[in-house]
Order: C-alpha cells, then sequence, then structure tokens
C-alpha cells in the first residue's frame, strides 16, 4: 500500500472535462495528475485531478480563469 | 480504377490517416474507461479532434462536439431530441434521407413538416420558407448541398431566417464539411451533422454533430458513459449526453489525421481543386449531344458534384458500362435523393453521378468525360 497523504483533488462530469483540466494544467504548469475518482468522493467511475495540496490555490484560479467545467473540489488524504 | 464516387465517400484517404488507425489499435485503451495512461492517451486524442471539429465548424465549445457513427445517426439524434409532437419543421425537397426518413417519422408521430419545393432544375425560391412558416413553426432541417446535383443552400441565408424568426437551424453538412466553410456562430446554425468518411477524408463509422451551447437535445441512446455511473440517467452534460458506449476512438485517430491533412492544405485549396475538375468535366460533357446535365451550372459555388443522363439510357446500366468497360466508378440511381429526384423528373431513369475529391486528376476527368462521349455517340 502506499503511503497516504493529502491532495487537491478536482472532479468533473464528462471525460472532456477532465481532458481540458489536464490541457490547461499542463500549459499553465500547474502539477498533478489524472487519477481515477477515489470512493471517498464518489461511488463509481471517471477520473479526476489529483495535485499536491499547496497547488490548490493554484487550481482554483486556473478553474476559474479557464471557465473550466469542474463538478468539485476536494481536499482529501488519498 | 478511376474513382468518381466521392460523394458516396471518398476514396484514398489522405497520407496517415490509415496509419493513424492502425497505431491507435495497437497502443490505445478505451477513451473515458480508466485514468491509466492507455485510456488517457484515447482520452486526449479523441479530445483534440473535438477541438479540431468546432474549429473547422465555428463551435465556439470543443464539449460540444459530439460523436456519432455517421451523419444519419447524428441527424437523428438532432431531429429526434429537439423535435416533438406539436411541432412544425420546414425542410427542403434536396434532402437526403437521412433527413427525409427522420422526419417522416417525426411527421408519424404528429409533428407537422413542410418541404421547400425544387423547381425542374432542382432550384428553390428562398421566399418559400416565409410563405411556409406558421406559428408553430420551431425549426429548419436543410441540407448545405444536393448529394445529387451540388446544388447548394445558402446557409447564412437561412440561419439569418431562424434567427428572425426564433426557429433552430439543424444543418446536414454530410456533403460539405471539409470543402465549404461553414460557421455556427456567424451563420446562426444550432446543430451540424457532419459525416467523417466523404468530405471530411476520414474513415467511414465515424460523425458527429455540434451543438450550441444551449440547445438541449434529448439523448437518444442511453448507457454507458464511463461517469456518474450511479446515476439512472444519461448525464446530461456534452458532450456525454449523447454518447452512450464506447466511441470509435481508433476511427476518431482517423479523423483526427484527416483533419490534419485538412488543416494544413487549406479547404480553400481544396475546394479550389475540386470544383475546377467538375467545372471541367461539365463544361466537356454539356457539349455532349443527347447529354442532359442536372442543376444549376451557373454558379461558381457547388459541390464537386456533375449528375448526367444519357438521352434514355437506364442509369444503372450506364454506370456498369462506365465501370466494365472504362474502370470508371459512379453512382447511378437515386441516391437516397427521392423528392429531388421527383422534382428532376428521373425517377424511372434515376441518374448517374460522377463526383470528385482532392486525389483526383485532370487526366481521370477527362478520361470520364470522353468515356460519356463515347456512350452518348453509341447510344
Amino acid at each position: 500500500m502506499r503511503q497516504k497523504e493529502e491532495k487537491c483533488v478536482v472532479t468533473f462530469r464528462t471525460t472532456a472535462a477532465a481532458m481540458e483540466m489536464e490541457r490547461a494544467c499542463k500549459a499553465e504548469g500547474v502539477p498533478g495528475r489524472l487519477i481515477p475518482v477515489p470512493r471517498t468522493i464518489t461511488a463509481g467511475c471517471g477520473m479526476c485531478w489529483a495535485a499536491p495540496p499547496s497547488a490548490r490555490e493554484a487550481v482554483e484560479e486556473l478553474v476559474m480563469a479557464h471557465h473550466l467545467m469542474i463538478d468539485g473540489i476536494y481536499a482529501i488524504i488519498l | 480504377m478511376i474513382y468518381l464516387d466521392n460523394a458516396a465517400t471518398t476514396r484514398p484517404k489522405p497520407p496517415g490517416v490509415a496509419e493513424a488507425v492502425t497505431a491507435a489499435m495497437m497502443s490505445w485503451g478505451n477513451c473515458g474507461r480508466g485514468a491509466h495512461e492507455e485510456a488517457l492517451a484515447s482520452a486526449r486524442a479523441v479530445f483534440s479532434v473535438r477541438e479540431q471539429m468546432a474549429r473547422l465548424l465555428g463551435c465556439p465549445r470543443a464539449d460540444h462536439a459530439c460523436f456519432t457513427p455517421n451523419s444519419t445517426q447524428a441527424l437523428n439524434i438532432a431531429i429526434g431530441g429537439l423535435l416533438g409532437p406539436g411541432d412544425h419543421v420546414i425542410s427542403t425537397d434536396l434532402e437526403h434521407n437521412s433527413v427525409l426518413r427522420p422526419l417522416y417519422r417525426m411527421r408519424q408521430k404528429g409533428a407537422a413538416v413542410d418541404f421547400v419545393p425544387a423547381d425542374r432544375q432542382g432550384q428553390i425560391d428562398y421566399g418559400d420558407f416565409e410563405r411556409l412558416l406558421r406559428p408553430d413553426t420551431k425549426a429548419v432541417v436543410c441540407t448545405h448541398a444536393s448529394n445529387l446535383t451540388g446544388d447548394m443552400i445558402d446557409i447564412g441565408r437561412v440561419g439569418d431566417f431562424c434567427r428572425a424568426h426564433g426557429l433552430l437551424f439543424i444543418l446536414d453538412a454530410s456533403q460539405t464539411a471539409g470543402v465549404f466553410p461553414i460557421h455556427m456562430e456567424t451563420q446562426h446554425i444550432d446543430v451540424v451533422c457532419f459525416t467523417g468518411h466523404k468530405s471530411l477524408l476520414g474513415p467511414q463509422g465515424t460523425g458527429g454533430l455540434c451543438v450550441r451551447e444551449g440547445v438541449d437535445i434529448r439523448p437518444f441512446a442511453v448507457g454507458g458513459t464511463g461517469v456518474q455511473s450511479y446515476l439512472e440517467t444519461q448525464p446530461m452534460e456534452y458532450p456525454t449526453r449523447l454518447e452512450a458506449g464506447t466511441l470509435n476512438s481508433h476511427g476518431l485517430a482517423g479523423l483526427g489525421a484527416a483533419l490534419d491533412f485538412l488543416e494544413k492544405t487549406g479547404i480553400d485549396a481544396i475546394r479550389a481543386h475540386e470544383t475546377a475538375l467538375a467545372r471541367r468535366f461539365y463544361e466537356e460533357v454539356r457539349q455532349i449531344p443527347g447529354v442532359t446535365v442536372y442543376g444549376d451550372h451557373s454558379k461558381a459555388e457547388r459541390a464537386p458534384v456533375v449528375t448526367l443522363n444519357i438521352g434514355d439510357y437506364e442509369s444503372g446500366e450506364v454506370a456498369d458500362e462506365l465501370a466494365e468497360r472504362f474502370g470508371i466508378a459512379t453512382r447511378p440511381g437515386a441516391h437516397c435523393a427521392p423528392r429531388m429526384h421527383r422534382a428532376l423528373g428521373t425517377t424511372e431513369q434515376g441518374a448517374v453521378r460522377f463526383s470528385w475529391s482532392y486525389f483526383n486528376t485532370e487526366e481521370e476527368t477527362d478520361a470520364a468525360a470522353e468515356a460519356v462521349r463515347i456512350l452518348a455517340t453509341e447510344n
């Protein structure tokens, strides 16, 4: 098992929205990567953007600036 | 073989299309199903194709470019998902069965449908849109170009009409996307339905619809989406809203490569080449005694299609002779355009359609004209 640590997690309602998020993060140098959505957020499938907690502000600014279609932003232990 | 049936499907595809399909088959996972690198590679590429389609059609939002197997399914989704009993729809005699049959089915369910008539030359009077307008008119559904004659509908004019009267505008761009400019925003188009394998030069089994933001199409199919799995209904967010089931991401890889080719070559250059060949052919065959060419060829802007008959020679026999004796592939018969054939008076004889793509040459075109001359002389 991996060592659990806090993450800033962004969820989406479509795969297309996740792709836009990844594209914007890579372009702006915001850290993180796409991972399966953890069950503590929602049961089911799909992917979410997981970033270090220190990037939360940058993530929120990016979402606003790019009008990204996100479902929610969470701070959780993964 | 001289292939002049590009209005049915373009052949060959540009360099890179088949290679992109093969590479995708050998490496990609399922787009939107999982977050491992193989699935992400597919999802990223498919999203890039959405961006390319949105850019090509003047659709402001890439996530409103939804994929289907073809234009027919896209039109079924748009017509079935936006119209219903009690609605009135205006369409035209130029339409393909991919528009007509969904409209006829909608009429059986209680919608009213009127068609702007085409005259004996296949031309429409734009004043008829106004004359057919009713208080309950909800939409105009029309093609950008007749697949039978190549005659085009002025979609800017139809878009203005729709905007002035608060109507939805659903466009069938099967014959024109990738060759003629289309801009959803400036031309006030609500839905553009396209197919990947014709003028877009991509693989069969690809197509879709670009939807204007705020236009809510009821999902046609519901099912697996890779997201919101415990929801009992189809997610309402585009593009997932219209994309139940695994996408043809392998085919879309090919479509992406075809769109790369279109962007690099430029649709103006493609259009200039194709229409010049069609014009060259027309100028030859129109002078041949006994040959009847359909449509209005006085207009510069027309799809690269020339449709003709030789005397009263059955179109299927002409096409068969062209194929067997001259190695020229054309399309005879009805072309899934029954209303247009009725307008032209060709329901019995059918007609022989020659259609060009970017990969045809002047030599092929001249050989086809010469073959028509020989057959007309013999007839």
